[in-house]
């Protein structure tokens, strides 16, 4: 086993393999796992929000998927990673709460998904895997090591991607 | 200018932590009242928190916990979100139920109960921060999920972080004394709203 790497609300973080990449209670936002399969550098984004030009205050990059991925493609590169090598997988983007109002700001979390997969189709990154959507929460482990994601929730099992 | 989050000054905390005070102690009589139980409550905290920092306020994202989320509007905007750990969860319902379960499952009728303490908590809450203020405050129905912490409060989060990477958080505890029944108010009033809240009580 790797060590463990926390990885924050709104915050990123990089490693070379066996380091194991961590977040905890993702619910409407997304986890982005972006791995190299030769160098296996991998990295892990946890983003809140679509898109940084849609809000004032964006000086975060890592709260968005359009910033958030980017910077850590960037990341990833500078430590030694090859974009076309890389590929993704993602979990989360629940909904938490079964508001009856279908406004936008209440479907976040499948704004924050399809945003997600827009800004991965751009820079030309497959995703090969995911588990989004539903209503509850997900814990997730990424293993640079094996490019294997764990998703793990209350109630409604583990299972690896 | 507005009052920003980062321009607080000692005397609007306390102002904002009177405020969480008045509205969680009026709350807990509501709830004591009504299961005819004697329920203390902590000293309201302040949290100027950082999205980070959310979920490690009560007890780990990973924490099972019961969200009952409200929205508030009228002159002020936002939300109130109380969380309740499970086991306190199930207390509450075997109160108001008259039962003796101990199941950590809820069924559809158990999580109305949970949901009509929300309610009651949430009306007398704002009730009393509206009647101290004067302004015009107004909830939602409930909502409520049964999950992990951190994805319980992901929710407010980023409906009321959209314009910063801070939260603020008039936060209370509240206990009942053998059977540890523990929970946590949030008040999370939107950008625009604390300069309201505290004009209406001449701290600006």
């Amino acid at each position: 086993m790797g060590e463990i790497i926390k990885v924050g609300m709104a915050d990123m973080n990089c490693v070379y393999p066996p380091k194991i990449l961590v977040t905890l209670g993702l619910g409407s936002c997304v986890g982005v796992c972006l791995h190299d399969r030769e160098s296996k550098i991998s990295g892990m984004v946890h983003i809140m929000l679509p898109y940084s030009h849609q809000i004032k205050n964006n000086s975060n990059l890592a709260k968005f998927a359009d910033t958030g991925i980017n910077k850590l493609l960037d990341s990833m590169i500078k430590m030694g990673a090859v974009k076309h090598k890389i590929v993704s997988k993602i979990a989360g983007g629940a909904q938490m709460f079964n508001f009856n109002d279908s406004s936008d700001i209440m479907r976040i979390g499948a704004r924050n998904v399809q945003a997600v997969k827009e800004t991965l189709k751009q820079l030309n990154i497959p995703l090969i895997a995911e588990d989004t959507g539903g209503n509850y929460g997900r814990t997730i482990e990424f293993s640079s090591e094996s490019g294997m994601l764990l998703v793990k929730t209350i109630g409604h099992g583990s299972k690896w991607i | 200018m507005a009052i920003g989050i980062n321009d607080l000054n000692s005397e609007q905390i306390d102002v904002l932590k009177e405020i969480g005070n008045i509205g969680a102690g009026n709350a807990i009589t509501a709830l004591s009242k009504m299961v005819s139980k004697k329920i203390d409550m902590r000293v309201p905290i302040v949290n100027i928190a950082e999205f980070k920092e959310v979920a490690e306020i009560v007890g780990g994202p990973e924490t099972l916990v019961s969200g009952i989320y409200f929205n508030v509007s009228g002159d002020i905007n936002g939300c109130i979100m109380f969380l309740i750990d499970i086991k306190s969860s199930r207390i509450l319902v075997n109160w108001l139920m008259g039962k003796k379960d101990t199941s950590i499952e809820f069924d559809d009728i158990e999580i109305s109960a949970l949901k009509e303490v929300g309610n009651i908590l949430a009306s007398s809450y704002i009730s009393s921060i509206s009647t101290l203020t004067g302004l015009n405050i107004t909830v939602s129905v409930p909502f409520l999920a049964i999950d992990m912490a951190g994805a319980i409060m992901s929710v407010p989060v980023i409906l009321y972080g959209q314009v910063g990477d801070r939260v603020v958080l008039i936060e209370t505890d509240f206990l009942e004394g053998t059977n540890h029944v523990r929970g946590n108010f949030f008040l999370i009033p939107d950008e625009e709203s604390f300069e309201i809240l505290l004009k209406s009580l001449g701290v600006i």
